[in-house]
């Protein structure tokens, strides 16, 4: 095998764990743009997601399309639950008190999932097949190209709400000004539960289509939560390609790192480029710097 | 008749309490496990093989006519909480010997405490710093990580495989394989031709082994426990690896065939017998404990006995051995227990000594292939 074709090898592998990230890191953008929040269990719906998956097929034995469509339920009631029993009820919300509660509430929903299914990894069938398809020499499995279509429409689906429905364009008044929506007749709170359960139910999906590929089980939402939230600051925390792209980046930082120079330092890449990016553009690598009027 | 039944109850506790008191006393035997907690998939199954063995000594009678009691405790898996419970143990409990703790953290952690008191200790942890240098008071029973390095590097060696490529997982056992797979390289003749590592999380590692595909080694090791170790073997499939991979005997358990799916097949790995305890050829020593010990298991618990219940079956079977040799003092303990030969157990063939307190050589383990989701024994 040789350089060229390593690279391309590279690329593909990055770019595919690179378009997982990105699907994640949106469940964060969205949230954050309708509300404000930084939602550290988001994670843990991508981990319901497959972790439901697996009981409802493996364990129940219902049919896939079921099982797929009763993990997103589930998981979305868990989100709006999550949002009515410890977001709302906050009298004054920080940021502060906003994010340790949503880092609490991820730690409940694991331990949780860890007593109800236990702490084994279960693996879910492919969609289609396991036979891996050659591209320019390197390889890619048929269950990346469903990870890519997913993103591609989630993106379109994302696009099209915030931007030509009313509810959409609410929910980014609701991030703009809160005081402000809420005076011209926007019901704030419907606007802040609606995001999350948009991005449960995302979450859920993704956690959905990764898990053939990258096995679940109840501890899988951290390092990816994580990584989508690196995907999404890179990006700038817009809830369309400004994201993607954070999430490719990082997706093929990560594994050029890892093939060209050392694969210990693959974690550390990511986390790295969030603290830099944090330093010199915590904008976002491709949105322009907000000024803000006094 | 509630009356009845509450007067006939109260009448055969009263035998049973005649029957405790006319009896000797017991011997107390204590036990630590972290049953819960992140290990608790070594402490769960080494619990109920514990107290498996020890109603069994009970049934039968016990040791020369005294009853065996099993005193468990939970550590959770934590150094601090073992250290406490070792200490309760000995001062309140007042057993004359330990078995446990389920890690080598905890291991290492309880090991000064049990040498101030003066009490035999068969820890089921696998590391090696547990018993080298030789501590008179500790033993142990899950074999050592070197005799499985040794197991791989015999058949490299063996098949003229002398090039590798090593992928370890960046945690406690993958530094522990690493550094004996490093050790051990130059007296089996094998050249390590890249050694790299991958997160205990990761969920990806086409680009390490695209890198491997593109130098020249015969065979892959990798060395971790699951979900890793399968994830490797999707990619390599994926990535259309050729060449023999080999893992270690941290995957020995059919869910990482499950987990691994077909890229399963035809992969080695060195493993304890447990799990091809039903094709062992009959002349295998450790055959007929084996299977008893798995049915036995499996009656009482409706899963097959694994290693890690292997682990606190021999501690325990050992103790006994000891136990029935001379007193019960923890000193005359802890002196037979060095005098155990050839003891076949589940994890291997144990002779202590005095300066082998592990017991096992190379032959605990035997090289498995996965094929059609089965372990078959390679010659």
């Amino acid at each position: 095998m040789d350089l060229l074709q390593q690279l391309t090898q590279y690329a593909f592998s990055g770019l595919s764990t690179g378009a997982i990230y990105a699907l994640i890191g949106l469940g964060f953008a969205i949230i954050y743009n309708a509300t404000g929040i930084i939602n550290f269990a988001q994670g843990e719906f991508v981990m319901l997601g497959g972790v439901l998956t697996h009981f409802f097929l493996i364990v129940l034995k219902l049919p896939a399309g079921v099982a797929m469509g009763g993990a997103v339920i589930a998981t979305t009631v868990i989100g709006a639950l999550f949002e009515r029993l410890t977001i709302r009820p906050l009298k004054r919300p920080t940021p502060l008190s906003l994010v340790i509660i949503t880092i609490g509430g991820s730690i409940f929903i694991r331990g949780v999932a860890m007593l109800v299914w236990g702490k084994d990894t279960q693996s879910l069938p492919p969609f289609s097949g396991e036979e891996p398809i050659t591209l320019a020499g390197a390889t890619v499995m048929p269950q990346h190209l469903w990870i890519f279509g997913i993103t591609l429409l989630v993106i379109a689906a994302n696009k099209f709400f915030f931007y030509y429905t009313i509810r959409g364009k609410a929910m980014r008044a609701c991030s703009f000004n809160r005081t402000a929506a809420s005076l011209v007749g926007i019901d704030v709170r419907k606007m802040v539960l609606l995001s999350f359960v948009i991005s449960s139910a995302m979450g859920a999906m993704a956690g959905i289509i990764i898990a053939p590929l990258t096995m679940t089980a109840y501890d899988v939402g951290v390092m990816l939560g994580l990584k989508g939230f690196c995907a999404a600051i890179i990006g700038g925390m817009s809830s369309g390609f400004g994201t993607v792209l954070g999430g490719l980046l990082l997706g093929l930082l990560e594994s050029l790192g890892a093939g060209l120079i050392s694969s210990g330092y693959k974690d550390a890449i990511a986390f790295i480029i969030l603290l830099l990016i944090l330093f010199i553009r915590p904008q976002g690598l491709f949105s322009k710097a907000q000024t803000e009027r006094v | 008749m509630k009356r009845s039944v509450v007067t006939c109850s109260l009448f055969v506790l009263t035998l049973v309490w005649f029957a405790v008191c006319s009896a000797a006393q017991p011997i107390k035997i204590g036990a630590l496990f972290s049953v819960t907690g992140p290990p608790s998939f070594l402490g769960e199954p080494e619990r109920n093989a514990a107290q498996m063995v020890a109603d069994g000594i009970n049934k039968s009678g016990g040791i020369k006519g005294r009853s065996v009691q099993l005193i468990t405790y939970d550590t959770g898996g934590d150094a601090t909480k073992a250290v406490q419970l070792a200490n309760k143990l000995i001062k309140d409990d007042k057993v004359v010997a330990i078995i446990g703790p389920s890690t080598t953290g905890e291991t290492m952690a309880v090991m000064p405490v049990v040498e101030k008191a003066g009490v035999p200790l068969i820890s089921c942890a696998a590391g090696r710093k547990i018993t080298e240098p030789v501590n008179k008071w500790v033993f142990k029973t899950a074999q050592n990580d070197n005799l499985a390095v040794a197991k791989i590097y015999e058949y490299l060696q063996k098949k003229k495989l002398n090039r590798v490529a090593l992928l370890t997982v960046s945690d406690g056992f993958g530094s522990s394989g690493r550094e004996q797979l490093k050790a051990q390289a130059a007296t089996h003749g094998i050249q390590i031709l890249y050694d790299e590592t991958y997160g205990p999380k990761d969920t990806d590692m086409t680009a390490q082994l695209t890198k491997i595909k593109g130098i020249k080694a015969d065979a892959v090791i990798c060395w971790g426990t699951n979900p890793g170790p399968a994830v490797v073997a999707r990619n390599a499939k994926q990535l259309g690896l050729k060449l023999p991979l080999f893992m270690s005997h941290g995957v020995s358990s059919k869910k990482f065939i499950e987990l691994a799916g077909d890229a399963a097949e035809g992969i080695f790995l060195p493993s304890g017998k447990v799990i091809v305890a039903d094709v062992l050829p009959d002349a295998d020593p450790q055959k007929k404990g084996l299977m008893s010990f798995v049915k036995e298991y499996q009656k009482l618990h409706k899963v097959e006995g694994d290693h890690f219940g292997g682990h606190a079956w021999d501690a325990m079977m050992l103790l006994k051995g000891a136990l029935e040799k001379g007193d019960d003092t923890p000193a005359a303990i802890a002196a037979n227990l060095e005098r155990s030969k050839a003891f076949h157990g589940i994890g291997g063939s144990f002779t202590y000594s005095s300066t082998d307190h592990a017991g096992l050589t190379k032959d605990a383990f035997v090289l498995v292939e996965v094929k059609n989701r089965d372990w078959v024994l390679v010659k």
